[in-house]
């Protein structure tokens, strides 16, 4: 398991490669990353505020749930904090498997929980204003459906 | 006793600190934010709805109800937007 909670970039291909060398008796590996999403090609910054040393024991408990609940052999979560441009990598999970199924599963689960359950706060500025990004309905719902799985 | 309290997001903005130390008897989240409404103005503003926030106590996500004995660090925060 790889928790990483950090200020600066990342290359989602590099380390994608890392974790695919490192891996053992897997058959697939499945990783999604999270770009910052432009608002009206207006967005100026992105700041992700995040609690330091809850995020950790947040993300890690995450990954453990997963690993519970699918054969993984390998979990890799990685969250940036601070400013951020659009269409800067924000965030990557990887898994790895024997099968593709536990491994995209396993890596849709990840993000559902991490996107409401991990410590980070995410403030737009757009137009020199800056805001607060909202949760929604949608990303308590999504982990309502992994509940009742 | 005396607790370590966090505030985050626009919880943080609207207290104007992020953290204090709060000398405090209170037995569950709920009525620590009873005791800092009662204190200032800012605080009754910030904490008006709470069904619109979330506490963590030593780090774990917890209900307002839940016990704070043993308890050294409290943290108050709107719903999380990592991802």
């Amino acid at each position: 398991m790889d928790i990483r909670v950090q200020s600066e970039p990342f290359q989602p291909g590099a380390l994608l490669d890392a974790f695919t060398a490192g891996v053992s008796g897997a058959g697939a590996v499945v990783s999604f990353t999270g770009l910052v999403r432009d608002v009206d090609d207006a967005l100026e910054h992105m700041v992700i505020e995040h609690y330091p040393g809850m995020t950790e024991r947040a993300l890690t408990k995450i990954a453990q749930d997963a690993q519970d609940r699918w054969p993984l052999s390998d979990v890799l979560i990685l969250h940036r904090y601070g400013e951020l441009r659009a269409e800067e990598p924000i965030m990557m999970v990887a898994t790895a498997s024997r099968h593709r199924k536990a491994a995209f599963e396993a890596a849709d689960f990840l993000m559902d929980y991490l996107k409401s359950r991990a410590p980070f706060w995410k403030n737009e500025r757009v137009a020199g204003e800056d805001r607060w990004v909202a949760a929604t309905e949608e990303d308590e719902d999504a982990l309502k459906a992994w509940e009742t799985r | 006793m005396t607790l370590t309290v966090l505030y985050f997001a626009w919880l943080r903005e609207r207290i104007g600190e992020g953290r204090e130390e709060v000398e405090t008897d209170a037995a569950t989240p709920a009525e620590l934010v009873e005791e800092l409404r009662a204190r200032e103005e800012r605080y009754a503003v910030a904490f008006q709805d709470i069904s619109a926030l979330k506490v963590a106590v030593d780090q774990e996500l917890v209900g307002f109800d839940a016990p704070l004995a043993g308890a050294k660090e409290v943290a108050f925060f709107p719903p999380m937007t990592g991802g």
